[in-house]
């Protein structure tokens, strides 16, 4: 157990000193880790909680997915059904459903040939499952189309998909440093961005679809006379987001939507020096937007964000030229934002925040320190106690720890892993579990010396039987780090990945760094006599 | 220079029929704590129960505590907790789940800085909806479960299954004692809680282990010696080294409860309590006694040495007749 070959010693020192060194990156300066390799550009992240920053799951929402599908569903049916001339009534949507009467039974059997073209294979035309995304099934004259859970699953996917995509356009425009958008389990996107000062305006910025559309305002009858009547077929009543509300009566057809937009800027008004946006249309839409500004020159048209009616101006004359601008009574940060959901595009689906954490800069300060505060005190107090019991093996132990600390941070560094007020407690908690390693050995070698052995052959057998029980203590503790980091999330998360790294270098140094330096110690004094 | 120690060498303390004794208290104390679960239950932090928590920080003395009380009972949001906590102005709102979804856990946040109003530091915004909560609990119980079975696998194949079922039961033990802690202290069970009953657990058994390695060590080497003289040695030949690390386990959990901050402040002195106390006493007094009643003696072990050893032979016998 003592002896270790020069290469085998070498090997020791040069595996743990490279170890040790890959923490030094984190170390240093913007400027100076920038100017290093790009190989060796890799270096542990702060996490939130220390740095501070935001933490937000945002969550699609299912039901407004089906209820998309369907209303897609029934437009796709009315649309089927004209092409082929098929006499149809009640095409509506019924709860989960999308039902329709056939006027003529002779034309039952051709209805449902055509319907069944809307439903696709789930995966993709070239998927192999046989499963499709929608149930078609007749009961007498009646159609129903359902869109099955399955269909539902993967529309949340892709949906999901889309929407990672939309939203690091938009933080993108925030200009922070390291945003991280990832999707979380089937329906969730998770959001972290360090260092915000005010998570309300990103909050904003994440919760609102950013639908636009340009319609036109109805003036058959005023609004208020629709509320307390019946509004015509293809209106609906929006409000404006004044206080008190507005309401409007728009038209349900679009004249054009968000998705023809090609730019948008925040500006201001030349006239009014208000905050204003100017957008641009792509050849599409600036056609149609000429299009329908030419017949309805006189006429209001409602510029409309999310259901809601940003501003309803009169159109003066035709508008040829594809460009227009958005004005609104915004503030320069609304006029801002709205610019940056516009570029970025709407979301597929609404999105819901479930979790959000947020922590402010100057709390995150106050635990870096106290988390350095508590690791410095923790090791002092360790390793006087270690050389208080166990004298110059104690400074063996307590150098061994060091060389412990200093390669649990290389192996955070090069997995890139993220460091959290927990995850230092885990270091701190190794520090203390780390000392047991180099307890056991010397405890042992002090039972095998008293049991009669020589110095040097208790000092063998020590080593060689407290090996096996560290093995043996250490992997039930490392299984419960590893469930830990399994199921835990964020911060928790942090600690077992300190801690689980902690168990391996424990054991790691025990079995060679600790065994090295007794070994040369003992080459060097040839002692008649354990020390301990 | 003289060396500090703790234990003398060669002690012989008789731990196994001090099982007369600690066998009741440990019965008892995890009836208490049962009873303590079951009546005054957990405090639940947001984490597993939803809602909104605030940490917000009044600079330089201008922290008035009844005139944030009233601004915030004036929003009408149900439950509502306000505690000063430290010295420097700072005070934690918590805000109990809301009726109405997801959409109605976020408004609370704009409510409350409309109210408290600006000049405030907002340190600290967690917003838990009822989704994210009730998965984070079932999530924190199947943990605990799964970290419970795989220990329990690993033991089986490595120790004998008396063993494997002893460190359960006095694992068990050390979680029943500290839930019931953080149940009559009211400590914030959250998911830092579920961390440190796991570290608990992994520690605790570490030290359990380090004993049934030695046990299993004298059980090969002394068939002769009788069982409740051969664990008591096992025990006390381990005893310095037990108390050794406890020491420096205390020292460094010290640290972080003295310093740590708040945080996890919660999460340290759950560890001190589990570790320390419960930890260290479970695996001398109840988990080595245990495995009297479990059925490990010298003469089972010899004589299933001898069965091995026979079937081993018929087995070459039978390979070459």
């Amino acid at each position: 157990m003592l002896y270790f070959s020069k290469w085998k010693a070498f090997a020791i020192l040069a595996v743990s000193a490279i170890i040790c060194l890959m923490a030094v990156p984190s170390l240093l300066s913007p400027s100076a880790y920038d100017s290093l390799p790009h190989v060796l550009q890799r270096k542990i992240v702060l996490g939130l909680d220390l740095q501070g920053g935001s933490y937000i799951v945002l969550q699609v929402d299912a039901q407004s997915v089906r209820k998309i599908r369907l209303e897609h569903l029934r437009d796709d049916a009315r649309r089927i059904l004209r092409d082929a001339k098929i006499g149809y009534t009640g095409l509506a949507i019924q709860g989960d459903t999308v039902q329709v009467r056939i006027r003529d039974g002779q034309d039952v059997d051709a209805a449902l040939t055509q319907l069944r073209g809307l439903a696709q294979p789930l995966g993709g035309a070239m998927s192999t499952s046989g499963q499709l995304d929608t149930d078609v099934s007749r009961d007498g004259n009646t159609i129903s189309l359902s869109p099955t859970a399955a269909g539902i699953q993967s529309r949340t996917i892709q949906a999901v998909s889309q929407s990672i995509e939309i939203i690091r356009k938009r933080i993108d425009q925030l200009g922070t440093t390291e945003p991280s958008i990832q999707r979380q389990g089937a329906d969730r996107i998770q959001v972290q961005v360090p260092g915000l000062q005010d998570p309300s305006r990103l909050k904003a910025l994440l919760g609102q679809t950013a639908q636009l559309s340009f319609r036109l305002v109805d003036n058959t009858m005023s609004a208020q006379q629709a509320l307390q009547g019946r509004p015509p077929a293809g209106t609906d009543v929006l409000y404006s987001q004044d206080n008190p509300p507005v309401p409007y009566l728009i038209e349900q057809r679009v004249l054009v939507a968000g998705e023809d937009l090609t730019d948008a800027q925040p500006s201001f008004d030349p006239t009014t020096r208000e905050p204003v946006v100017t957008f641009r249309f792509n050849t599409n839409g600036a056609r149609r937007f000429a299009e329908a500004t030419q017949a309805n020159v006189g006429r209001p048209f409602a510029i409309i964000l999310d259901n809601h009616v940003i501003s309803a101006p009169v159109i003066r004359e035709p508008i040829m030229g594809g460009s227009g601008q958005i004005s609104g009574n915004f503030t320069v940060q609304q006029a801002n934002d709205l610019a940056i959901l516009l570029r970025a595009g709407a979301l597929p689906v609404p999105l819901q925040v479930v979790e959000e954490r947020t922590v402010g800069p100057g709390l995150g300060a106050d635990s870096i320190r106290a988390g350095l505060i508590a690791s410095i005190v923790g090791a002092a107090l360790v390793a006087l106690f270690m050389v208080a019991t166990y004298g110059l093996f104690g400074v063996i132990a307590n150098i061994a720890v060091a060389i412990n600390v200093g390669m649990i941070f290389g192996v955070l560094a090069m997995l890139g892993a993220t460091l959290t007020l927990p995850g230092i407690a885990g270091v701190v908690l190794t520090v203390g579990i780390a000392v047991d390693s180099n307890v056991l050995i010397y405890e042992r070698i002090r039972e095998e010396a008293r049991a009669g052995r020589s110095a040097i052959s208790a000092i063998d057998a020590g080593f060689s039987r407290a090996l096996a029980t560290i093995l043996d203590s250490n992997i039930t503790t490392f299984i419960a780090a590893a469930v830990l980091f399994y199921v835990g999330s964020g911060p928790v998360r942090g600690f077992a990945i300190t801690f689980g790294i902690g168990i391996i270098t424990t054991v790691f140094t025990a079995f060679t760094l600790t065994r090295l330096m007794v070994a040369l110690w003992v080459r060097w004094q040839r002692p008649q006599r354990v020390p301990i | 220079m003289r060396l500090l120690r703790i234990v003398p060498d060669d002690t012989n303390f008789d731990f196994i029929r001090f099982r007369r004794i600690s066998f009741p208290i440990s019965a008892l104390l995890s009836i208490v704590a049962l009873v303590a679960f079951f009546t005054l239950g957990l405090n639940f932090g947001i984490d597993f129960k939803g809602g909104t928590l605030l940490e917000v920080r009044y600079a330089n003395n201008t922290l008035n505590i009844s005139d944030v009380r009233s601004r915030l009972e004036s929003l009408d949001l149900g439950e509502v907790q306000i505690q000063e906590i430290g010295s420097d102005g700072e005070v934690l709102i918590r805000v109990a789940q809301q009726p109405g979804g997801e959409q109605a856990q976020q408004a609370v946040v704009g409510k409350v800085r409309a109210a408290l109003g600006d000049g405030v530091e907002y340190r600290r915004v967690e917003v838990v909806g009822p989704r994210v909560s009730q998965e984070l609990l079932s999530y924190g119980i199947v943990g605990l479960m799964m970290a419970v079975f795989c220990i329990l696998v690993y033991l089986w194949f490595r120790f004998e299954w008396q063993f494997a079922l002893g460190a359960s039961i006095a694992n068990f033990h050390d979680i029943v004692l500290t839930i019931g802690f953080m149940a009559i202290f009211q400590i914030d069970f959250d998911l830092t809680s579920v961390a440190a009953l796991l570290t608990i657990l992994g520690y605790s058994l570490n030290d359990t282990i380090v004993i049934y390695d030695r046990i299993r060590e004298m059980l090969r080497r002394y068939k002769k010696m009788p069982t409740e003289e051969l664990l008591n040695a096992s025990i006390n030949s381990t005893l310095s080294r037990s108390v050794i690390t406890h020491v420096t386990v205390t020292l460094a959990l010290l640290a972080l409860v003295l310093f740590g901050g708040r945080a996890i402040h919660s999460f340290s002195v759950t560890m001190m309590f589990g570790v320390v106390l419960v930890g260290t006493y479970t695996s001398i007094f109840i988990a080595s006694p245990l495995l009297i009643y479990l059925g490990v003696s010298t003469r089972a072990m010899a004589e299933k040495a001898e069965k091995e050893a026979k079937s081993a032979n018929a087995k070459a016998e039978r390979l070459a007749p």
